[in-house]
């Protein structure tokens, strides 16, 4: 022990002593009332007095305005704290997809993967700062729950009341507000949460300078694009008010704000990028490509139900909303039955309880229920979620076997198709309890089985939209992509696996079968590819281990 | 010289080491291995696609002995490594020409 800790130890001690002598003491007084001086507050009940107002507040200065003041600040403190754990929640998702892709990927391309889920969240950030942000959110107008000074006021109309773009807030100009970036925050997990769910569909083939490009794509303009339609105050949000269709096209906590449009960006590219070699046989049916580690995709179905919590339970966006409570339950009944649902779907069809297929199930749960979470009864979200279980199946078997589409995670079925059902669903099970104001429409939200027929109307009007916006738009950006630089590595890249040639390292050099045998040359240069050099960072590696293959 | 090789089930490894080491059997390699033999592989289903597996892992044990303790060792090896089902493996045994003990240079069955 050097004599820098051994002093430290010491002072640690010496600390320890005094607070139990002063503990001591303090109990002594209590049990003398005579004593007069201030106990310490064991069970909380003198904590937080008037004492505790701003200076601005105590004593002759306390009026009913300046209490209000205080009430207030305490309100918006509540949502600011709420929001900042629902941020850090949410930004835990990031692990929860980073583990869950790799996961069902081959080991060969293990570091591209998890690669891309964590440089998408920095590209995510850049491209949301710069661009993406303004767009989203620059017409919103006041933030109702955050107090915030800033009215972001900058929106782009067609015509009066059809918002399409914002144009406030371009590298943070003019939103320098605590308010708003408490927001900026909350809302930039979000949008990286939609730009990750892509890169598992496209896993295992796409090349990482295209990748880069995507990321800036996704998160400056596609994304926030519809995301304003929606919760920027833009035209679908206002079809309520412009076309009396119930409270305007609702999506609570981005079903397909995040969702589809994470999900149908992935179709588009995975479409664009065709499949794995190997994954469809000659007569178009398809071959298992094993995931290298289940339990590592298990893993990350967990962190990515435990972001849930701030995903929807956060999205109220205000800590004194209690309804936050019913939210949060009927985010996890939705995962329960969805995962369920899958798990008893595969067991009875194919004999056993696919355990990767019960991560989508309950995944699956987790997209539908985001929507309409805080619109319907614990009943309906358990509906809801049976039906999210059923559908993930038949839509990765659609995928897979109609559309000959490869998606090596599932995404399209788990975001895509069940980013619909959510809004759908919204607009069938809200029963009328919650959501009165919402768009500026009185009335709380009613779904169809409670007669609100409109609300359902808007509902489905979003649903194609973000199919157009989010399938038409990312083929359309992949197709110009692929034919000005080309998104997809070479077929000899790809057999060896992208962790070598894009990314120069292997995620488990020290196993067998991660690498092919010409990965550790031997100093004659036999077993080199054919027509490939060897790169030198290869060349060191193998001379450093003596050219031990696996 | 012989050398007797087995494939044989990973559950055996240990039972298969006591019961070689019981008569004498001071060396042996253990390997593991992938193959198939009338066992075949086997076809499960990952996300509803069929996954066939064509080749099974077993664990390969290779020891050289003396002419005279060849039955011997097949005996206690196959008794061993046996449960009575399909897939239980095979015990070959191949004339071995040469041995020599690298450390000292000696050479013959004494090295065994």
């Amino acid at each position: 022990m050097s004599r820098a800790s051994r002093l430290l130890l010491m002072v640690v001690m010496a600390q320890m002593l005094l607070s139990v002598l002063g503990a001591g003491a303090a109990h002594a007084q209590s049990a003398a009332p005579a004593q007069s001086a201030p106990a310490m507050d064991r069970n909380g009940s003198a904590t937080g007095s008037a004492s505790d107002l701003s200076p601005s507040a105590q004593g002759s200065k306390l009026t009913l305005q300046s209490l209000a003041d205080e009430v207030g600040h305490n309100k918006v403190a509540t949502a600011f704290i709420w929001l900042m754990v629902g941020f850090a929640l949410v930004f835990f998702m990031q692990a929860g997809f980073a583990l869950l892709e790799t996961g069902f990927v081959r080991a060969k391309n293990a570091v591209h993967t998890m690669g891309m889920n964590m440089v998408i969240f920095f590209i995510g950030v850049i491209g949301w700062f710069l661009v993406g942000f303004p767009i989203m959110f620059g017409g919103m107008g006041h933030l109702t729950t955050l107090g915030s000074i800033v009215n972001l006021n900058g929106m782009l109309e067609v015509a009066k009341g059809w918002g399409i773009l914002g144009t406030k807030g371009f590298a943070g100009a003019g939103i320098y507000d605590v308010g708003v970036l408490a927001f900026f925050l909350f809302q930039l997990v979000f949008m990286d949460t939609a730009a990750t769910i892509p890169t598992g569909a496209m896993a295992e083939r796409f090349k990482w300078s295209a990748f880069v490009v995507y990321g800036f794509f996704i998160s400056m303009i596609l994304y926030p694009l519809f995301g304003n339609w929606v919760w920027g105050g833009g035209w679908l949000s206002q079809l309520g008010a412009n076309l009396g269709l119930g409270n305007g096209y609702l999506d609570f906590a981005g079903s397909t704000v995040v969702h589809a449009m994470g999900g149908f960006v992935a179709l588009a590219g995975a479409i664009v990028l065709g499949a794995r070699i190997g994954k469809f046989n000659k007569d178009g049916s398809p071959n298992a490509i094993p995931g290298h580690h289940i339990p590592m995709a298990v893993l990350g179905t967990l962190f990515l139900a435990f972001g849930w919590i701030g995903f929807n339970g956060a999205s109220t966006l205000a800590g004194g909303d209690f309804r936050l409570a019913m939210i949060i339950t009927n985010t996890f009944l939705a995962c329960a039955f969805g995962g369920v649902t899958a798990m008893l779907i595969m067991w009875k069809q194919f004999g056993k309880p696919d355990i990767s297929m019960t991560c989508n199930g309950a995944l699956a749960g987790l997209v539908a229920i985001t929507a309409p979470c805080a619109f319907v009864a614990p009943w309906a979200a358990a509906v809801i979620g049976v039906v999210a279980g059923g559908l993930v199946i038949g839509g990765v078997f659609f995928v897979e076997r109609v559309l000959k589409v490869d998606d090596p995670v599932g995404a399209v079925a788990v975001h895509g198709f069940n980013g619909l059902w959510g809004v759908l669903a919204l607009g069938i099970f809200a029963d009328g309890t919650y959501g009165a104001g919402d768009n500026g429409i009185t009335h709380a939200v009613t779904g169809l089985l409670y007669g609100g027929a409109d609300q359902f109307a808007a509902q489905a009007i979003g649903a194609v939209t973000v199919v157009v916006v989010a399938l038409g738009g990312g083929y359309v950006f992949f197709k110009v992509l692929d034919m000005i630089m080309g998104i997809r590595v070479s077929p000899e890249e790809e057999i060896q696996g992208l962790d070598l040639p894009q990314m120069g390292t292997l995620a488990y050099p020290d196993f067998s079968g991660s690498a092919p045998d010409w990965v550790t040359p031997h100093p004659s240069g036999l077993g080199s590819p054919p027509g490939k050099t060897v790169p030198a960072t290869m060349t060191s590696v193998s001379l450093d281990e003596g050219g031990a293959g696996a | 010289m012989k050398k007797v090789e087995a494939f044989i089930r990973h559950e055996k490894v240990e039972e298969v080491r006591d019961a070689l080491s019981q008569i004498g059997i001071e060396g042996m390699s253990f390997t593991e291995i992938k193959g198939f033999g009338r066992q075949k592989g086997y076809t499960e289903t990952y996300r509803g696609a069929k996954l066939t597996i064509h080749l099974r892992p077993k664990v390969k044990v290779e020891t050289v002995v003396d002419d005279t303790a060849v039955e011997e060792v097949v005996a206690a090896l196959g008794e061993a490594a046996r449960t009575g089902n399909i897939g239980d493996g095979k015990i070959f045994v191949v004339p071995v020409e040469f041995a020599m003990r690298i450390r000292t240079g000696e050479t013959g069955p004494e090295v065994l």
